[in-house]
């Protein structure tokens, strides 16, 4: 998936994600049969539940949030980089698009925009606060990026329960957003323009990656880093830059989240559906690769639609696609050394971080 | 008085599962196995414990079951890293997911609820002075880890083993197996540490209940630089921000200022250690993961 030629069928098939995604449907198979339900109705009600005229809707908006993560942890690990703080920069973005959303004086058109790009502002910013740990301080990026990522969820819910509450409700939410500050939807449906924005995002990240400069060094980081170093990339500037732009999208996804239905931030709305950690899988899946995180991100966001749909008809619990995503990356990390898709003489220490 | 017996108390109550976890950590830290699996392979000590208590209506049978059903799930880390030269790093958070997405099927297939499962019949530890025999038991452990590294041939060639493996091979000592050792071993503890969170101060399961917990168990790692007695410090710290949370919640402070507590007292452990360290050996190389 990494390549620029069309790989030959027999490559495809061979291929080590083929295989993981293969194995996982198969022991997730086992698992079905061992709750006593029917595999092919299980697997028939994913498919139908998430892309028949019912789910796809859901499979779309559910799809913004995937990609949108999948793509801010793409990014750095295309370098090599792993931000576990995904959760983190994603909810003060959507905090802090909130409350643009809320004190904005600019009509509601400029207010949108203005949210849009304080979210991503708030999470660039956190993301870059873990950057600056590793810089500075000598904190690796890993451990940094996923310990920062619990204050931030915990401010963002006692400004969700305290200062911004919505007065006289019950529920851990800021008030709604004026009228007018939305994302346009299509439709009727949930599928806003946000979706236009992470694909345009993924399109801006293809392009990099494929056509300039600094994503070749990039890749060429992601590949060997002394080498990268030694050929003059400065790996300091590169995690800043990285790190800011992968926080920068999860903060978008934060305030596509706020922008859209139910138009507010609810407390515990960002984080519980797991966006973080599936955006994560897809772009390990896909070994970082652009298109590559498009499509796993949507076979992720098919899986977590449509394991609503297998939950409804054969009663197996919805957190079942949530073990095969898991196990499909304990396949593909088992299988081979995950960096070794791109360079194949590196040396065994788990250098990835 | 904050700082009184009580506050130690607790705070030695925190730090048990944190210190165990920690505990198999540095050992495949030492073997050369960067482990990140600590919190799924607690989560799964966590699940199994409050499932075999239940079942058979004994908690030493759920500690028992914990720490088997835990090392059985670290052999992916041991198969995928050692056998198959896996990224451990990939291969750990794969693990910490799969933790989270099979304990809460399994609660629910095997127990039909979500979030929490919390009977009044469900066995937990016995309380002896105010502590699970768990906790006493990490303490122990400590001790006995801390001599087999630095007295007993075991832990000096699991050292050799992660310090120099094509050395310790050419000895005849075999890194494999050392390495499978450790892991191993690491997650035998992290069994007990679920147990301990799960049937130890509080007796039920809940999803994701470790809560971070098994990351913080990485950082106390990091922090006690793979030393049994520095993680007991790492540990240790991690222990009083806790307990030291919950005093400040009864003063009014709210939840989520005490819940980041400890995560942020890690943090700036972690910071003032590296910086520490750093100012020493400058010229380090950098990007190091431990």
């Amino acid at each position: 998936m990494t390549h620029t030629h069309i790989p030959r069928i027999s490559g495809v098939l061979r291929s080590p994600i083929t295989f993981s995604v293969l194995a996982g449907l198969v022991i997730g198979a086992l698992f079905l049969v061992g709750t006593g339900a029917d595999p092919l109705t299980a697997y028939s009600a994913v498919l139908t539940g998430s892309l028949g005229a019912d789910g796809i809707g859901s499979t779309l908006s559910t799809g913004t949030s995937v990609l949108g993560m999948a793509l801010a942890l793409a990014i750095p690990l295309r370098a090599g980089l792993i931000n576990l703080g995904g959760d983190g920069q994603m909810v003060l973005g959507g905090i802090t698009a909130a409350v643009t959303g809320l004190y904005s004086p600019l009509p509601a058109p400029l207010t949108v925009v203005l949210a849009l790009l304080a979210g991503m502002a708030a999470g660039a910013a956190y993301a870059a606060l873990a950057a600056l740990c590793e810089n500075r301080l000598g904190v690796p990026l890993l451990v940094s990026s996923l310990l920062l990522s619990y204050p931030a969820v915990s401010l963002a819910s006692y400004l969700a329960r305290y200062p911004l509450k919505e007065p006289g409700s019950s529920l851990p939410q800021t008030r709604a957003m004026p009228d007018g500050v939305a994302l346009p939807a299509f439709g009727d449906s949930t599928v806003t323009v946000g979706l236009l924005l992470v694909v345009l995002a993924a399109a801006a990240y293809w392009f990099t990656d494929r056509r300039t400069a600094f994503g070749y060094e990039i890749r060429m980081t992601g590949l060997n880093s002394r080498f990268a170093a030694y050929a003059g990339v400065e790996r300091r500037g590169l995690t800043l830059k990285l790190m800011s732009v992968s926080g920068a999208l999860a903060g978008l996804v934060g305030a596509i989240g706020v922008l859209s239905f139910p138009y507010r931030f609810v407390d515990g709305s960002l984080t519980a559906p797991g966006y973080t950690w599936t955006g994560l899988t897809a772009a390990l899946l896909a070994a970082a690769a652009p298109l590559g995180t498009v499509v796993a991100s949507f076979f992720f966001a098919v899986l977590a639609v449509g394991g609503l749909a297998m939950e409804r008809t054969t009663e197996v619990p919805r957190e079942l696609t949530q073990v095969l995503q898991a196990i499909v990356i304990v396949f593909l990390a088992a299988r081979l050394r995950f960096p070794t898709k791109w360079f194949s003489r590196r040396t065994q220490e788990s250098g990835a971080v | 008085m904050f700082f009184d017996s009580d506050l130690l108390m607790s705070a030695l109550r925190a730090l048990t599962p944190i210190l165990l976890a920690a505990l198999g950590g540095a050992l495949c830290e030492r073997a050369g196995v960067f482990n990140i699996g600590l919190e799924g392979m607690m989560l799964m000590g966590c699940f199994t414990s409050v499932a075999t208590s239940w079942f058979t209506g004994s908690a030493w049978l759920g500690v028992l079951a914990a720490a088997l059903a835990a090392a059985a799930y670290s052999l992916i880390l041991a198969v995928g890293a050692v056998t198959l030269r896996g990224d451990a790093v990939v291969l750990g958070i794969a693990m910490n997911l799969l933790a989270v997405g099979l304990t809460s099927f399994l609660l629910r297939t095997v127990f039909g609820v979500q979030g929490t499962f919390d009977d009044p019949s469900l066995a937990g530890l016995p309380l002896i002075g105010g502590f699970t025999p768990l906790a006493y038991l990490a303490f122990v452990a400590v001790a006995v880890a801390a001599v087999m590294l630095s007295r007993h041939v075991w832990g000096l060639r699991l050292r050799g083993v992660g310090e120099a493996p094509d050395a310790a091979a050419t000895l005849g000592v075999s890194p494999a197996k050392y390495k499978y050792a450790a892991v191993l071993i690491s997650g035998v503890l992290c069994g007990l540490a679920g147990a301990q969170l799960a049937l130890g101060n509080v007796t039920l399961f809940s999803e994701n209940m470790t809560a971070g917990r098994g990351w913080i168990a990485v950082v106390a790692v990091m922090l006690g630089r793979a030393a049994p007695v520095g993680v007991l410090l790492a540990a240790l710290l991690f222990g009083l921000a806790e307990a030291a949370g919950f005093r400040l919640q009864g003063v009014g402070l709210p939840q989520q200022a005490t819940d980041a507590a400890p995560y942020v007292v890690t943090l700036v452990a972690l910071f003032l250690s590296t910086a520490r360290r750093r100012r020493r050996t400058v010229n380090s190389p950098s990007g190091a993961t431990t």
